[in-house]
């Protein structure tokens, strides 16, 4: 084991009693409690976390946060394996596992660096150049090469072992961050007894308050944040959210958030989840996300050893970490000269200073001379030298001479980008403040405000002071009475002076603008030449700002060398715009347990139970799990299917049809209103009577067909088909709410209150007697065919009766309560057993509605008219009703459409396939000689032999004559012959029995 | 997007189906004709800014609703019942 040889002696808001064994490479380390994996690594000395995605160069940490852009490493193994996380943000737990990435056969020794030496090669535009021929080589041949060469992590390809929830919040105030502007503004708000939550995607709160060495009050800044904090948990209201990343802002004040709650740990306890996706709806939101510091562009800046001095001042005094023994700081401001003293109080050399203006303060120049730095103001680092590792930088002073400086670390310090992104997820751009010389948000989506350095306020005093101020003006906003105004507390003094430099010219080497996908200052210059001026073209020729850290380093640079070239100002470039999500969300987070059976609810008709009970095998029909069939020990599927069917048809047979849509309509209207919506008519429609209905959209073609029953005068009860349940009672609606509201009707749906089970068979009469009230007559002569009527069974349980057929037998549907379902069921099997009742399911409800080419959910395919499905001639021409004018254009009535046939099998025993197109025999298959499609198919025990239903044109001329059945997909082709939709009893006498 | 249901309060758009335009009026009755029909069925602006249009609270009242929604800020500034637009305007 690697001792932990650069940790600094003490500091560091780490907890060094207890110390963490983990892996990295295969290689064991230790760190503490505290650490992420990347201070943990750089404490045991190691520098080379990874390869560039393009020309493999070796690369290091170079930030401290969600932005590092280098530090991409596979976190954890097997099912557990993710890709492309940044060692700078994973908190380092006991038996952390991590692997670099993108190298081969090792890290240290990369074979494919040799893209490096074919770069050339490689530059902007280089795929759509160079492979552009011949077309088919860049599936088969070029992309597969190209992404084996370059990439990232690899993802797991198992399934997840882990849980993930979904979870919503409410609140008055949402304060996205917790440095000092978020602390002093959930503090502000907070008091007044607001709800507020606050977010942080650090597992510490208190922002850049954990990286600096600061006064606040004139006390260490430490003691403020621990102050705030414990007020903070003090108020019940209030509530901390850290490792909690706000990703999206979303319309009306809805922030899409993931909480880690158990990434800091190699498993999740049981029962926990491992991410929480957060909904959170907020009434005002203040945006106090800070800012990502910026590179500098010259040659060699992705050498490990380079860093952002903002991320150095991190490691020193957030982890207790040596970055490096011999460092220059190279500066564009006042910032940097931060990180100079910080360096110095941790006792670690500081060999140069070089900062990039001219003029600068005498205190620096002073600062400079007591740590026995050479100083070179006017100066530019120019290149860098070394191997895996930083050996040495060239500086070019203010007379151009240069001097080799020997280090091990450079701190880069080129001021700070405002962490706006959510700013703008609503579209709103980000403006560039030629004072701050960076972009700041510009118009923001009603309800935010942003504070502090997100807002380009850089100083710490400005960041406690807007806080304080947002706080109280947020809570105001929403009614709520802000406590008194307190003094903001005071803090040292702190100067920006920022002249930025965004590239150097002059050295030799690779220049890079972007680090994760290896854009160099080279690339833009080549777009800027090829005419890809624009920071749209910009992005995607060069790939700029496109890998998973979305540019957060890279962006702003990238403008301000493609505003040089142009000789334009930043300001006319503009910034592309910023979408969700702002660090990269896992889909798990996302769908939360929403996957696999849970995808969507399931939906149990009343006697699922009892069907379990039975062996049934089950089958997903739209939103149900319904019975497909109740196989008997070794029977196989079509015997099963076949038994079912000859005993509904020389028995009786029981099935649930409780899936079915039930509407109750009502009200003095209600007959006028189903003269409206069906094409059929009701008012000769007597009560204690069915009637088949047929209802077309709006623009002609069939919605849904179904029985409604006269229960009462002004009473109706109306069924759909399972499938359109909810959009036909939405569509009945609409006519009513939006069309008709002057009807007096009422529509509810009723569908899940009643359990309805359909009695099948030529003895279903006589097992019904067993169940229904004696005091009900239902002989054929009183309750003859399409008869329905409330009754009681059981006793005095209330009941409805229909007698209507699905399967074109003597049949019932009888519906009770829905808590009865069971009962009722169980009680029609015992009233059965003498005539050996037998349960059927879908299959065979199915082969029996095509024996009688009753028309079921694949002829209501969106596509087909009433006359379509042979229901022309009930188109009233009396009435007006949704969708007559629509169904009588020319397209929808021409003779040769499509019209519903029958089929059967010239040799009875080759199987049909629904979805198969019609061919006159001797004709090739092609669309020209498209003649219709087949939709429904079955093999029939009755006629023994394979039947289908289907669209052919002229169909209903045609009976008996051969034609192909083709089905390419499936490579079928088979001859039937066509012939009436109804195959069984067409003359409908045994409904009558 | 959330929007205020009269009948509900404020409620996540997922329990709303959205169903467009809420200007055309169908033409009603056996006088009407296939062309003005067509036009009811099919044509509609896509117009930017303020736009009147139909949401169904299909997951709770089954209440149709008229929202005023601006199209380029989602910004909502209105939603009342159907029912009585057409009260509003008919009676």
């Amino acid at each position: 084991m690697s001792a932990q040889s650069l940790r600094l002696a003490g500091g560091g808001l780490i907890d060094r009693a207890q110390a963490l064994t983990f892996r990295f490479d295969g290689k064991s380390y230790e760190g503490y409690a505290g650490d992420t994996l990347a201070s943990a690594l750089l404490a045991n000395g190691v520098r080379l976390f990874g390869r560039s995605f393009k020309y493999h160069r070796p690369r290091g940490v170079f930030s401290a946060g969600p932005e590092e852009p280098n530090a991409l490493v596979e976190l954890r193994s097997g099912a557990r394996r993710e890709p492309n996380t940044r060692a700078t943000t994973i908190e380092l737990f006991e038996g952390l596992d991590a692997k670099s990435q993108n190298r081969w056969p090792s890290l240290a020794f990369d074979l494919q660096a040799i893209n490096g030496l074919a770069s050339p090669a490689l530059v902007a535009g280089f795929y759509y150049k160079t492979f552009m021929w011949p077309v088919a080589f860049w599936e088969k041949l070029y992309e597969p090469l190209i992404r084996r060469a370059a990439g990232l992590g690899r993802a797991a390809r198992l399934e997840d072992p882990d849980h993930y929830e979904k979870a919503f919040a409410f609140c008055d105030v949402l304060v996205i961050g917790g440095g000092p502007a978020g602390l002093s503004a959930a503090l502000a708000a907070g008091r007044s007894g607001a709800r507020i939550i606050l977010c942080d995607e650090d597992f510490r709160l208190g922002g850049r308050l954990l990286s600096e060495k600061r006064e606040i009050n004139g006390r260490p800044a430490a003691d403020w944040l621990a102050a705030t904090l414990v007020e903070l948990a003090s108020l019940s209201e209030v509530r901390l959210m850290p490792r909690t990343c706000v990703f999206g802002l979303y319309d009306h004040g809805i922030f899409g958030a993931v909480e880690r709650v158990n990434d800091h740990v190699a498993v999740p306890p049981a029962h926990q989840p491992r991410q929480r996706g957060w909904r959170i709806y907020a009434k005002r939101a203040i945006l106090a996300s800070g800012a990502l510091e910026r590179p500098i562009v010259f040659p060699g800046n992705d050498r490990p050893g380079v860093m952002l001095a903002g991320a150095v001042r991190t490691y020193i005094n957030r982890f207790g970490v040596l970055p490096g023994r011999d460092v220059v700081v190279f500066t564009t401001g006042d910032n940097g000269w931060d990180t100079v003293s910080e360096l110095a109080a941790a006792g670690i050399r500081v060999a140069s200073i070089v900062d990039s203006r001219s003029e600068i303060d005498p205190a620096f120049k002073a600062l400079a001379e007591r740590v026995g730095a050479r100083l070179f103001t006017g100066g530019i680092v120019e290149s860098t030298r070394g191997g895996h590792q930083l050996r040495s930088v060239i500086v070019r002073d203010a007379s151009n001479t240069r001097s080799l400086v020997p280090c091990d670390l450079l701190a880069v310090a080129n001021g700070w980008n405002p962490t706006l992104h959510l700013a703008s997820h609503q579209g709103g751009r980000a403006v560039w403040n030629e004072a701050a010389q960076a972009f700041v948000p510009g118009a923001l989506p009603s309800g935010l405000a942003v504070a502090g350095s997100a807002a380009a306020r850089f100083t710490l005093a400005d960041a406690l002071r807007d806080g304080a101020r947002l706080g109280r003006e947020m809570v105001a906003e929403i009614g709520v009475t802000p406590t008194a105004a307190e003094a903001v507390p005071s803090t040292d003094t702190e100067t920006i002076g920022l002249k930025p430099v965004w590239r150097v010219k002059g050295g030799t080497g690779k220049a890079f603008v972007d680090f994760q996908n290896d854009v160099t200052d080279k690339d833009v210059e080549l777009a800027a030449r090829e005419g890809f001026r624009s920071v749209e073209h910009l992005k995607r020729y060069t790939t700029l700002g496109m890998g998973t850290d979305q540019g957060k380093t890279s962006n702003v640079i990238g403008l301000a060398i493609m505003a040089e070239l142009e000789g334009r100002e930043i300001s006319d470039l503009g910034t592309t715009i910023f979408r969700p999500p702002y660090t990269p969300v896992a889909i798990g987070a996302l769908a939360g347990h929403h996957r696999g059976k849970n995808f969507r609810p399931m939906r149990l008709p009343p006697t699922h139970h009892w069907s379990c009970e039975l062996g049934a095998d089950f089958v997903v029909s739209g939103q149900w799990t319904r019975a497909k069939c109740y196989p008997k020990p070794g029977e196989d599927l079509l015997r099963t299917i076949n038994r079912e069917v000859l005993a509904v048809r020389n028995g009786v047979g029981v099935c649930d049809v409780s899936t079915l849509g039930k509407i109750d309509i009502r009200g003095s209207d209600a007959c006028e209103f189903l003269e409206r919506v069906y094409i059929n008519g009701w008012k000769t429609l007597p009560v204690g009577r069915a009637r088949f209905g047929v209802m077309l959209r709006e623009d002609g073609f069939v919605m849904d067909d179904g029985t409604t029953s006269r229960l009462d005068e002004n009473h109706f009860l109306m069924t759909t088909s399972t499938a359109n349940a909810g959009k036909v009672l939405q569509h009945l609606n609409f006519c009513h709410q939006v069309l008709w509201p002057n009807l007096e009707v009422h529509i509810v749906s009723v569908s899940e209150q009643w359990a309805q089970v359909a009695i099948a068979g030529p003895r279903s009469r006589d097992v019904l007697r067993g169940v229904v009230d004696t005091e009900h007559d239902i002989s054929n002569e009183n309750f003859p065919y399409l008869a329905a009527r409330e009754i009681t069974v059981g006793g005095s349980i209330p009941a409805r009766l229909f007698r209507i057929s699905f399967s074109g037998e003597l049949a019932y549907e009888l519906a009770v309560p829905a808590d009865y379902g069971v009962a009722l069921m169980r009680a029609l099997m015992e009233a059965g057993e003498h005539f050996s009742i037998t349960p059927y399911g879908l299959d065979a409800l199915d082969v029996m509605r095509i024996e009688k080419g009753h028309v079921g959910g694949t002829e209501f395919n969106g596509q087909t008219t009433a006359r379509d499905l042979g229901f022309g001639k009930m188109m009233s021409s009396k009435k007006d009703f949704v969708g007559r004018l629509m169904a009588k254009r020319e397209a929808l009535t021409q003779p040769d459409r499509p019209c519903l046939v029958g089929f059967r099998s010239v040799n009875s025993m080759s199987p049909l396939t629904a979805g198969a197109h019609f061919v006159c025999v001797g004709q090739l298959a092609v669309m020209e000689n498209d003649e219709g499609y087949m939709t429904s198919v079955a093999y029939s025990p009755n006629l023994e032999c394979w039947i289908a239903l289907g669209f052919l044109k002229n169909g209903p001329t045609r009976l008996g004559e051969h034609i192909r059945a083709v089905d390419p997909l499936r490579n079928h082709d088979v001859e039937v012959e066509v012939c009436s939709s109804v195959f069984f009893d067409p003359e409908g006498a045994r409904l009558h029995g | 997007m959330r929007i205020a249901c009269p009948y509900c309060g404020l409620r996540d758009v997922q329990e709303f189906a959205y169903a467009g335009d809420s200007c055309p009026q169908r033409p009603d009755g056996p006088d009407a004709t296939e062309g003005v029909m067509f036009e009811y069925v099919y044509l509609r602006d896509n117009s930017h800014g303020i736009h009147e249009e139909f949401w169904y609270h299909a997951a709770a009242c089954n209440a149709w609703l008229v929202v005023r929604r601006n199209t380029l800020t989602h910004a909502i500034d209105s939603v009342f019942p159907v029912k009585d637009r057409k009260a509003g305007t008919e009676s």
